[in-house]
């Protein structure tokens, strides 16, 4: 308990706010992060360097993309989908969009209703978050195998510059990845809610330290980081 | 009984944001499907970007509701990002202009 009895300190210390309240951070002993559980720190720290990641393959892509020579696809084509009729321009995109998006709004519940302790609505908010994480692995995979289907290779494609390919593998699938690591993780956290172990103090079988509800905020964390991730490729890759 | 401490904020801020990142990524949309083009394009496109980047990271992350501390941590070293895509646009600039220059000779 003596975690808790931690947080509590300093929560209950009134502290500075603005600068003062960053220099008093930093010089302190102890912790640098006030009100903040370790676990949630460190899911921050984690998330900055996977930033750097996504940031770095982004990077590589738009340099590839301005220094070729050779035209680059038009994404709004490449991606058209049609329902019987006249082909839709990125609408499976969109609606990977809108589906990520949503999953993230019903994550956000699942983290309330945690610290709420009601175990049931969470358990259903987090499963119903997971549902939407494999619905959005299940269309990237159907992209995927659509553009393999008509002849996009990393090395090469019918429709223009070779660094398309490339691109659009290395990112749409590091990114696939996190998703499926995410629902990985988030069924684990529900079948603990389910249990109750954060309210029975049960000792987690890999670190044997008792969890609380935080690890639901913290799994919340990793699920908007990859919604957030979305969000830029999104824009910079499927919309440029 | 576990003692819980947290962000805990009230649903119906979470459901604001929610409808909000909806009409902002139809918004993100519509500048594709109504071939909106060129720097009007690229402005919208970066501005819906940055402003559903945004939402998500102050409110679902609860970014704003955390200590200064944290906050700078996190949100200043990206900021580095930012320098290498300067450097790696003068660098992708100078290596279309060899190419232009060295590659296609003749044609």
């Amino acid at each position: 308990m003596a975690e808790q009895t931690l947080t509590d300190t300093a929560g209950s210390v009134s502290q500075p706010e603005g600068w003062d309240g960053i220099v008093a951070d930093w010089s302190s002993d102890q912790r640098a992060f006030k009100n903040v559980p370790w676990g949630k720190a460190m899911m921050w720290i984690f998330l900055l360097s996977d930033t750097f990641i996504f940031s770095i393959f982004l990077l590589s892509y738009m340099t590839v993309r301005m220094s070729t020579t050779v035209p680059w696809p038009n994404p709004s084509e490449v991606f058209a989908l049609s329902f019987g009729g006249e082909p839709i321009p990125l609408i499976l995109i969109a609606i990977m969009t809108f589906v990520l998006i949503s999953s993230s709004g019903t994550m956000v519940l699942a983290v309330n209703y945690g610290y709420r302790l009601d175990r049931k609505k969470t358990v259903f908010w987090l499963l119903l978050t997971a549902l939407g994480g494999l619905t959005f692995v299940g269309m990237q995979a159907f992209e995927w195998s659509k553009l393999i289907h008509e002849g996009v290779r990393p090395w090469g494609n019918p429709m223009g510059a070779a660094q398309f390919g490339s691109s659009f593998f290395m990112i749409t699938g590091f990114h696939g990845f996190h998703v499926s690591v995410g629902v990985l993780f988030l069924l684990l956290v529900a079948r603990k809610v389910w249990r109750g172990d954060y309210e029975h103090q049960r000792k987690g079988f890999f670190t044997s330290r008792k969890g609380s509800y935080e690890i639901v905020e913290t799994m919340g964390l990793y699920w908007h980081f990859v919604d957030l991730v979305w969000v830029f490729i999104f824009a910079l890759f499927y919309l440029w | 009984m576990a003692h819980v401490e947290g962000q805990q904020h009230p649903i119906s801020v979470y459901l604001k944001i929610w409808g909000l990142l909806f009409v902002l990524s139809a918004m993100s949309y519509a500048v594709d499907y109504y071939h909106v083009e060129s720097y009007l394009r690229w402005t919208l496109i970066l501005l819906f970007m940055a402003l559903k980047a945004g939402l998500i990271i102050a409110v679902f992350m609860h970014m704003m509701w955390e200590r200064l501390a944290l906050v700078y941590a996190i949100v200043l070293p990206p900021v580095f990002v930012g320098v290498f895509i300067i450097i790696m646009s003068l660098e992708a600039d100078n290596t279309l202009f060899s190419r232009m220059t060295f590659f296609n000779i003749g044609t």
